[in-house]
């Protein structure tokens, strides 16, 4: 039995030199507590996702992090444009990135989509103009998500 | 097959001085877009992109990929080598452009998985 632990990364907008420092700080916490890897790289592709959302659409945000012995939890919450319409952004290949963000071969709207494949719970709140609060969830107690 | 083989066969030049290339390549996995590389590459692969900015070394660290191969000669950003040195991602280039590269990966007998 190893005690739950939790922490928080802060996340600056359009700082791409930094970015996925976070999702890798993570990532390194979850191998020091000996996390499977097939679990720590589905944790690694939905907090990257979130954490280049942040980046790309937010001028700022923080992504938390809790770890018990059953699950990974991780919330990501920015400060930012937010979105109108998540049905829409959950669409496969849905985006509104700029071009510059495109040619970086960010932007392809596949991120929302790759955190709700990875994870075993996951939801989404925004609010135009104020910013947008996502929650993920992925289970230790059984890796039964095939996809790492 | 390891990376110091696919570089050897492949003429590869390699960009990231004092990396271990003994490293085992389980398959190839193709992609410019980033997001794609996160959700459909597999760990141990090695990437082929024409993507040089500093973020591909992020996604190949957080996949756990074997390295990754610009294609075109195209030339890393120095940011990208020094952060690929750090976080211990062999970046390689290759003059051929991706479809006679991938062709030579495959001859080798990689594929994707």
């Amino acid at each position: 039995m190893i005690n739950a632990e939790e922490g928080v990364f802060f996340l600056t907008g359009k700082d791409f030199t930094n970015a996925g420092a976070a999702s890798s700080s993570l990532k390194g916490v979850l191998e020091k507590r000996g996390v499977p890897q097939d679990i720590i790289r589905r944790t690694a592709i939905a907090a990257f996702e979130a954490e280049m959302n942040v980046i790309i659409y937010a001028v700022a945000g923080m992504m938390k992090y809790r770890i018990s012995n059953t699950e990974i939890s991780v919330t990501i919450q920015d400060m930012g444009q937010g979105i109108p319409n998540i049905d829409l952004a959950m669409t496969e290949g849905y985006s509104t990135a700029p071009d510059y963000i495109r040619e970086m071969g960010f932007g392809s709207g596949m991120g929302l989509p790759n955190i709700k494949k990875s994870t075993d719970h996951f939801v989404i709140n925004s609010m135009v103009g104020e910013g947008t609060t996502l929650e993920f969830t992925i289970r230790l107690a059984n890796g039964d998500k095939e996809r790492a | 097959m390891n990376l110091q083989e696919i570089v050897n066969r492949l003429s590869l030049e390699v960009k990231t001085p004092g990396l271990d290339l003994t490293r085992e390549v389980t398959g190839g996995y193709v992609s410019d877009l980033l997001s794609d590389v996160m959700g459909n590459s597999s760990g141990g692969n090695i990437w082929i992109t024409l993507q040089i900015h500093l973020n591909i070394v992020a996604v190949a660290s957080l996949k756990g990929l074997a390295g990754i191969i610009l294609v075109n000669n195209r030339r890393p950003d120095e940011d990208t080598l020094k952060r690929a040195v750090a976080e211990n991602i062999p970046v390689m280039t290759s003059a051929l452009p991706t479809f006679e590269l991938v062709g030579r990966l495959y001859a080798l007998g990689l594929r994707c998985r």
